[in-house]
């Protein structure tokens, strides 16, 4: 920083310093994401006994890039009758969010852009935002079809919300800070302190579950893709996309999700804290590895849920949402404080 | 007491569970794709693919213009023109077959006297434009010529069951 501050000056020494640290984070996160396509489609071929792709490159391994390339060089059609502006911010505004969300994200204890105290707050704000972008961009389609997916996307995204911000609370109550370097660093302490047991998703497994199931909600992502539907709505809010602007919508949609993984991650399953003992060589140390493998198996575990389950009808989300997932939460909150006031209290 | 399960199962996710196991299961399985080029799947005789008019070892064509074949095409992609030889024989001035049109029924196969218009095994061919999928008499005879053997294979294998 200090060598850039001196050739630029303070100020502009400061920006190009955190552009650089910006660049660092989301460079690699479009190649997880590109690669995370590659991965959605070997684990359901694999589920569904096929191979997948695998012309492209050894194994299939330049898939990715060949489709990115193809998306580039298409056309982005822009309906008659939609409006211009609406439509070109639609896809900004789904994937901008889904980006600065990783401003917060720590990826190790020290590795952090912005280890802000309010991180957690700072992250359930900016997602919600990204439901503006498939509400502006169903609207600006000025296709049906579209619209009534940015309908049910808004819908469900703000049912589910509210259920994943009770599960966090849960998680706030434990730890006592909204920083997530220290909701993770909590994480090893306790009368179980070091082992996978004293992680949050034992204590507060049902709220564990409540997050998770919420995130794939939260993501439009199966068996909860109705804001999609293609066998109902064609492909919902994004029918009239093409080119690369539908592939910002999929950049979005994938980022949203290596982002839920991340932060299930962090928060109930110990972010970089290893689960072995200290004495395992490589693998028993703390860092991002164990970070990057947990969120790995939540990203698994999407891919699936998508290749197991079949899409929920409408009022099945909207009832699961506010007639299990906010009651079970509610209790919940209620168990785990009497928990942590009881003399049987495993977090002093 | 059924209440009481029911809530259990329903809060464990019972059901979910075996589903992921399911596929879970399907995960590890040996995969059972084909890769096309490479690999093939194993062919009838009897399996109906590209068109060949097929000539006599002599070098006479078998084809006589009854136009059965034309008849009983339900597709109607076949077309036949006919006229007298110098010889005296009846023989077709134009046998066309639209593949795109066809359906690969069969029929004309069955339909002929003389065993002339069959459908060879070849499933890997293509067209660059519409016009090349348009099969005329020297084309369908050009196949003919080049598969010959394949097709009195073929013919001699299934013989027994016609």
């Amino acid at each position: 920083m200090e060598f850039f501050q001196n050739l630029l000056g303070a100020d502009a020494g400061l920006a190009v310093w955190t552009v650089l640290k910006i660049v660092a984070i989301v460079g690699p996160m479009m190649g997880a994401v590109a690669y995370l396509t590659l991965a959605e489609r070997k684990v359901i071929g694999y589920m569904q006994i096929r191979i997948g792709p695998n012309r492209v490159g050894p194994k299939g391994l330049l898939q990715p890039i060949a489709d990115g390339i193809k998306l580039m060089l298409k056309e982005i059609v822009l309906p008659a009758k939609a409006n211009k502006t609406l439509f070109l911010v639609g896809p900004i505004l789904s994937i901008a969010p889904a980006l600065a969300a990783w401003a917060v994200v720590p990826f190790m204890p020290k590795l952090v852009l912005a280890n802000i105290d309010a991180s957690l707050l700072y992250i359930m704000a900016v997602t919600s935002i990204g439901v503006y972008g498939v509400i502006v961009a169903g609207w600006a389609s000025n296709s049906k079809y579209a619209f009534l997916g940015a309908m049910r996307s808004a819908a469900q995204i703000v049912s589910y919300e509210i259920a994943m911000g009770f599960a966090l609370v849960g998680v706030l109550m434990l730890s006592g800070s909204l920083n997530l370097v220290e909701i993770v660093n909590q994480q090893g302490q306790g009368l179980a302190g070091g082992s996978v047991f004293s992680w949050n998703w034992l204590p507060l497994f049902p709220m564990f579950l409540v997050y998770l199931i919420s995130g794939v909600a939260e993501t439009n992502r199966a068996p909860f893709d109705v804001a999609e539907g293609e066998s109902e709505i064609v492909a919902g809010f994004h029918v009239e996309y093409s080119g690369m602007a539908f592939a910002v919508f999929f950049l979005a949609e994938y980022a949203n999700m290596i982002l839920i993984a991340s932060m299930t991650a962090l928060m109930f399953l110990g972010g970089w804290l290893s689960p072995l003992p200290a004495s395992v060589p490589v693998l028993g140390e703390s860092g991002f590895h164990w970070l990057a493998i947990k969120a790995a198996f939540i990203l698994f575990c999407f891919l699936w849920f998508r290749a197991t389950f079949p899409r929920y009808r409408y009022d099945q989300i909207m009832r699961l949402g506010w007639k299990v997932f906010i009651p079970v939460t509610l209790v919940w909150l209620v168990v785990v404080g009497f928990w942590m006031m009881s003399p049987y209290t495993l977090w002093k | 007491m059924e209440t009481i399960r029911n809530f259990f199962k329903t809060f464990l996710l019972v059901e979910l569970v075996k589903g992921l196991a399911l596929t879970g299961r399907h995960f590890f399985q040996r995969k059972i794709t084909v890769q096309f080029p490479e690999e093939k799947t194993p062919q009838s005789p009897r399996f109906r693919g590209l068109h060949a008019q097929r000539r006599y070892p002599n070098g006479e064509e078998r084809c006589i213009a009854c136009k059965l074949c034309e008849a009983v095409c339900p597709a109607m992609a076949i077309t036949i023109e006919s006229e007298q030889r110098d010889d005296g024989t009846r023989r077709t001035s134009r046998y066309e077959i639209d593949l795109t049109k066809c359906i690969f029924c069969g029929f004309c196969e069955e339909s002929c006297p003389v065993d002339s218009i069959v459908e060879t095994h070849i499933l890997e061919y293509h067209g660059e434009k519409r016009g090349d999928l348009y099969y005329t008499k020297q084309m369908l005879l050009a196949v003919g010529d080049q598969y010959e053997a394949e097709i009195a294979k073929n013919r001699e294998l299934d013989a027994k069951y016609r």
